[in-house]
């Protein structure tokens, strides 16, 4: 099977800082991919290189065959590779309807966007995925208006409608309850029917209750691959990572 | 039609039926006003609806103005030099005032040289991302630029004194009442094509993505729009608007100088539309008459402390309503919706979710 995402040999450098040292990643369709590792460890920025907000200054990215290291993010976009970011970035002044309205699959292009009319198909297509993400009662809210979790499956919402191959998710349960959380991780592997997805996530419960293939990060390299039971057993991570969280609990 | 719609209706037949009930000294007054709500719908466009704060407008608005102006000049010139070039000791029209005396040249190049401007300036600010602030910043290096440039070169465009002195337009004599009142008829409807024109794009996905753009521009990117283009049509338009009130302005008032497109009009631009609301069309329309009426009234009663009453009411607005006339408008009518009961329209949002759009 061909990968959805490769990364060769990614580097990444902020004024002398090696944020990443040559990773290397490949994701499949269908895939959950945990991304953890400590504080500074790489992971966001390793996001940020695959949806194009930071440059890599060697390797290459590449979504299915095309070259996506240097293109413009919204042209990495429009491939199909969907990012939401750490902290919930919705658009507060619109109603929740109408986020999902910029969201939608559609031609960004201004001419296009000037004629735009709102089809059946793409109503129906937004009523669907609010039930599934249970905002369909606050269609008419404005988007500040949200709670914390609902914020955030707002903007899980808004990469859904979008229908990406790929999907990077930062942090998607930080801020939620018990429950949020739980329906989180059963929305991600719905959603994982469809794309291969990549998750950074700091809760470890979170990630040994729905992951399959986890990739450990310490200081911008990658440490180890494998199942969440390979990695526990794996001398080198306990020694950076899970010894010292289990030390901390 | 909403109630609100027929509001705006209203609005605009006052404006239409103004010959019929003020003096011609107040409806050239009133004339000068609307050019400026021009600019003001465009500066909303731009500031209220996309985030970005240009303090540059009078550059636009000038240009259109004196490229009106030169073909007014020329033909109050019948074949002559210029008046102010003869005494500049130039002796022959100088090759880029030749097109000038065709009126559609003189028209479009209205138009389009300061869009041409605003397209070029947006698109290599916004493409490299600089924003806020530094984009303010820029925008009024920009009206220093053409302010010292006018000024500089007197003997093509006037100097300090600027272009005046025009007796037809068209053949028709600018000063009999008729061709004013048809000038200002035009400027009405003008207003109310740009009006009508801002408010379709508002309301439309287009809007909504002005507005994105406002909160969150990042975001916008990573849902596959590149706000650059977006960016530089909405301030090249803002543009083409504050040219269109150049022409209609110089027709008017029968005079374009640097002082009126220096830094001083282009914040008090910025400020009609804060007095107005800068997130409301009707708000900036309404701001800019507003403004400009109490700055005559001010001016006309209390000529000495008239700036006073100015900066107080500047002062005020910015104090107490951050969101201008038409921020009381809607806090008013949101109020008058709770004490009719939340139950009702909490049922409505849903309804219209589903069926309105």
């Amino acid at each position: 099977m061909k990968p959805v995402l490769m990364c060769r040999e990614v580097s990444v450098d902020f004024d002398g800082f090696h944020a990443l040292q040559g990773v290397n990643l490949e994701v499949y369709p269908h895939e959950v991919r945990f991304l953890i590792g400590p504080n500074g460890a790489g992971k966001t920025t390793l996001l940020d290189v695959i949806c194009g907000k930071t440059r890599a200054c060697r390797g290459k990215v590449l979504f299915y065959s095309h070259d996506i290291t240097k293109m413009p993010e919204h042209k990495i976009v429009r491939l199909g590779v969907a990012r939401k970011f750490q902290s919930p970035s919705i658009f507060h002044q619109l109603t929740v309807w109408e986020n999902m309205e910029l969201a939608l699959k559609q031609d960004r292009g201004l001419f296009a966007v000037l004629r735009a009319k709102l089809s059946r198909e793409d109503r129906d297509t937004i009523i669907a995925v609010l039930q599934r993400i249970q905002l369909f009662d606050y269609a008419e809210q404005k988007a500040g208006s949200l709670s914390h979790g609902q914020k955030q499956w707002l903007e899980i919402g808004m990469q859904l409608i979008q229908f990406p191959q790929l999907l990077l998710l930062d942090e998607p349960i930080a801020g939620m309850s018990e429950a949020e959380r739980e329906r989180t991780g059963e929305l991600i592997h719905e959603i994982a029917r469809n794309c291969a997805v990549v998750i950074v996530e700091h809760d470890m419960d979170f990630v040994r209750r729905f992951s399959k293939q986890v990739t450990v990060m310490h200081e911008g390299k990658v440490l180890c691959e494998g199942t969440m039971e390979d990695i526990q057993k794996n001398e080198k991570v306990v020694e950076v990572y899970l010894g010292r969280e289990e030390k901390a609990c | 039609m909403t109630k609100k719609g027929w509001l705006y209706w209203l609005f605009f037949l006052a404006l239409f039926a103004a010959p019929f009930y003020l003096t011609e000294f107040r409806l050239s007054l009133l004339g000068k006003f609307l050019c400026f709500a021009m600019i003001a719908i465009g500066i909303s466009l731009i500031w209220g609806y996309t985030g970005i704060l240009s303090l540059g407008h009078g550059v636009y608005f000038g240009l259109g103005a004196y490229c009106m102006a030169m073909y007014l000049k020329l033909e109050s010139s019948h074949g002559r030099l210029p008046d102010f070039m003869e005494w500049s000791g130039v002796h022959q029209l100088p090759w880029f005032w030749k097109p000038f005396e065709h009126p559609l040249v003189a028209i479009s190049s209205a138009i389009i040289i300061p869009v041409l401007l605003a397209a070029f300036l947006s698109y290599f600010t916004f493409k490299n991302r600089i924003k806020g602030v530094y984009f303010s910043l820029l925008s009024q290096a920009v009206v220093v630029v053409f302010v010292t440039l006018f000024i500089g070169k007197q003997e093509w465009t006037g100097g300090t004194n600027g272009l005046t002195n025009f007796s037809t337009v068209f053949g028709f004599p600018l000063s009999s009442p008729f061709t004013q009142i048809i000038l200002y008829w035009i400027t009405v409807c003008l207003l109310l094509l740009i009006f009508l024109f801002s408010r379709w794009l508002t309301v439309s996905r287009f809007g909504r993505v002005l507005v994105a753009i406002r909160d969150g521009e990042n975001r916008v990117r990573f849902l596959g729009f590149n706000p650059t283009t977006y960016k530089v049509f909405v301030y090249s338009l803002s543009a083409a608007f504050a040219a269109l009130a150049g022409i209609m302005f110089v027709l008017q008032v029968g005079l374009i100088s640097p002082a009126m497109m220096g830094i001083i009009p282009s914040i008090e631009m910025v400020l009609w539309v804060a007095v107005g609301g800068r997130s409301s069309l009707i708000g900036a329309v309404i701001g800019a008459i507003v403004t400009n009426s109490a700055k005559s009234f001010f001016s006309e009663n209390y000529p000495d402390i008239w700036l006073l009453f100015l900066g107080g009411l500047f002062i005020g607005v910015v104090m107490f309503l951050p969101n201008g006339l038409a921020g009381v408008y809607q806090s008013f009518k949101q109020r008058k919706g709770q004490r009719e009961g939340k139950t009702h329209e909490a049922g409505s949002h849903v309804s219209r979710s589903v069926g309105g759009f």
